[in-house]
């Protein structure tokens, strides 16, 4: 819902897609200013690194703790640097079995559902963006409705359930395949394409899948770039499904082994006690921030290259058509 | 070749010498291609999105895995009564409300702020880094985050230090029922407020510089000029972001609470979404799906009301 507002107001002027505020204002020459203007600018710069520095730390934290020796993990502290580093832990999480099987069914699971997505949406989309698409309105409204209401998970697991996918790797790829939001994004760029382009083509006898594949997605990348990513983003923090289809230890995604390993334990009665695979170099604070790390260092690491397209997808497309 | 698009006569012609199914049959096949590109995506979402709706009737029944969703004995109304006449749905429903609360008093405002706080910063260079620090965390699982906090805010964990150096007690904060609103809003605010905050930067970056000069030409100060020129520049903004949250007002965050409650905690994090996930994991899909149907037709309700409202205000801005 919040695409559809961002949209039309969004003004973007640097064309980056975040936008940084207004531009700024340029201090005229010989106009001092104020003592009061110089305490506001103080004050906006300290709420802001206050802010920034407050975001960062619990990670720094997380990450000191995992690189920290067992008796420094014991001790109180703000931890911001690891005073006797060691990569215990890393080595305990990394060289138990588990975590590479979650690691390996995560990878193919974002990479399978990711190119599935992308296929399946744009040839939904594309049929749905010709104003002679027979049915247009009720297929539209679908869409849109499948927004608004759903049944919640119960059904869902029980429609998964009837269709014998309990412990398949497809239950965690098939229902989020082609979702309604992703469509309308599409649809609603691929009508902004001129349609002359397409006329053209079809005249000169090329097939609808040519036209799709060899004139529309090559000029729709901005799309397929927001929502690839965002797929492929859903897939790997997703945990949920797997909760609820998956049982078999050997088909476990990522988050359910962090989920598993951290969340569960992290309990009054088990914290300080032997969780099953501690060694005296490490303590399981130091391994549950591991194992945490291990799961989301690929984010951290793509993350500053892929961040503003995220931020252009917010901005991108309106839900109505 | 395919045939080309059409065109008025050929419109003309069929509504002549054609009934209404020969005018389908038509379109079907002049859009043959098309349809078939279509219905592969189409039937995945179709299966999806609207298969399971079959299922809602067990809200209705008494089900049992074993005889399946058709072969169970209709009940009537009995799980929704159910729901009513014992504390447990009423406490979730009381604790929904209670979030939803917060998100609209205190979580819907932060980044507001934030946006007001990054438009008076001058150096476009830190309101940069400041924006992509602050959207890490959406891009993180709320396992993680969770996992992380539990650390942050254990026993041994920097919050306690922090008070240790101001000689204030330490806390066990994730296993105090009364402490976990505290997590909850200060979590949400870590993890949503750069992100929140992108719509209302757009929203700002619209406002027209001459207003802003115009009113240090005539000696506004800087709150003078948030007062009376960034806040109304970006109320339409508000006004329907606020509505939306207003609208969804019962989608609390369930990832957030689900992965930072205990069994300890449960009394106050307990939520609609908990509750329905509790009976599926006791196998008492019934009376969840009834907690979860009440759920859905009260939220699409809402959604509707809303929607009606923005249509009034800002017909441009309504989803249908």
């Amino acid at each position: 819902m919040a695409l559809n507002t961002a949209t039309k107001i969004a003004a973007d002027p640097g064309g980056d897609g975040v936008g940084t505020g207004r531009p700024a204002p340029v201090p005229r020459r010989g106009r001092r200013r104020s003592t009061g203007e110089w305490v506001a600018d103080v004050l906006v710069v300290a709420v802001l690194s206050v802010l920034a520095i407050a975001t960062l730390y619990p990670f720094l934290f997380e990450l000191t703790i995992s690189l920290s020796s067992a008796g420094d993990t014991q001790q109180p502290g703000l931890h911001i640097l690891p005073m006797h580093p060691t990569v215990a832990a890393w080595h305990a999480v990394l060289s138990s079995s588990g975590i590479l099987h979650a690691y390996l069914n995560t990878i193919v699971r974002t990479a399978a559902a990711t190119a599935i997505t992308l296929v399946l949406t744009a040839m939904m989309a594309y049929p749905l963006a010709q104003r002679t698409f027979p049915h247009r309105r009720v297929l539209n409204f679908l869409l849109l409705f499948s927004l608004l209401f759903s049944g919640g998970f119960i059904p869902l697991f029980l429609l998964v359930k009837n269709l014998g996918l309990l412990d398949s790797r497809w239950s965690l790829i098939l229902p989020g395949a082609v979702g309604a939001m992703n469509v309308i994004l599409m649809r609603n760029f691929f009508q902004a394409i001129p349609a002359e382009l397409i006329d053209a083509a079809r005249t000169d006898g090329a097939s609808e899948m040519r036209i799709l594949f060899t004139i529309v997605l090559p000029l729709s990348k901005p799309v397929l770039a927001v929502v690839g990513l965002w797929t492929a983003l859903a897939n790997w923090n997703a945990w949920f499904d797997a909760l609820l289809y998956i049982n078999d230890p050997h088909k476990q995604v990522l988050q359910m082994f962090i989920r598993n390993t951290v969340v569960t334990q992290a309990n009054p009665i088990l914290s300080g006690t032997n969780p099953g695979f501690l060694d005296s170099a490490s303590t399981t604070q130091s391994l549950s921030a591991a194992a945490v790390m291990i799961a989301t260092l690929p984010i951290i690491v793509l993350y500053p290259f892929l961040q503003k397209y995220f931020a252009r997808g917010i901005l991108l497309g309106s839900v109505k058509g | 070749m395919r045939p080309s698009m059409p065109t008025a006569t050929t419109t003309v012609r069929s509504r002549f010498d054609g009934g209404r199914l020969e005018r389908m049959a038509r379109s079907y096949w002049r859009h043959r291609y098309l349809i078939a590109m279509f219905l592969p995506g189409f039937a995945v979402f179709a299966l999806f999105a609207y298969g399971p709706l079959y299922g809602i009737l067990i809200a209705f029944k008494d089900y049992s895995v074993i005889r399946g969703i058709g072969g169970s004995p209709w009940v009537g109304m009995a799980n929704f009564t159910g729901l009513f006449s014992g504390p447990e749905f009423l406490h979730a429903l009381r604790n929904t409300a209670i979030f939803a609360g917060l998100n609209i008093v205190v979580l819907f405002p932060a980044p507001i702020i934030l946006a007001l706080i990054l438009s008076e910063c001058r150096w476009k260079w830190f309101v940069r880094v400041v924006q992509t620090i602050s959207y890490l965390p959406h891009f993180i699982s709320w396992v993680v985050l969770a996992g992380i906090l539990f650390q942050f805010f254990g026993q041994l964990g920097a919050v306690n230090a922090v008070l240790h150096v101001f000689g204030l007690p330490s806390q066990s904060w994730m296993y105090q029922p009364g402490k976990f609103y505290v997590i909850y809003v200060f979590s949400a605010i870590w993890a949503g407020i750069g992100w929140g905050a992108i719509i209302y930067i757009a929203a700002l970056a619209g406002v027209d510089p001459e207003l802003y000069e115009a009113a240090r030409v005539d000696g506004a100060s800087r709150l003078q000029r948030i007062r009376h020129v960034s806040l109304p520049g970006i109320a339409p903004t508000v006004s329907i972001m606020f509505l939306l949250q207003i609208a969804h007002f019962l989608a609390v965050g369930f990832d957030q609470i689900y992965n930072l409650m205990t069994p300890i905690t449960q009394d106050s994090a307990d939520i609609l979404d908990t509750y329905v996930l509790r009976h599926v994991m006791s196998y008492d899909f019934s009376q969840g799906m009834a907690a979860s149907l009440f759920q859905s037709v009260l939220g699409l309700l809402m959604v509707y009301i809303g929607n009606r409202v923005v249509r009034r205000l800002e017909p441009d801005q309504s989803l249908w």
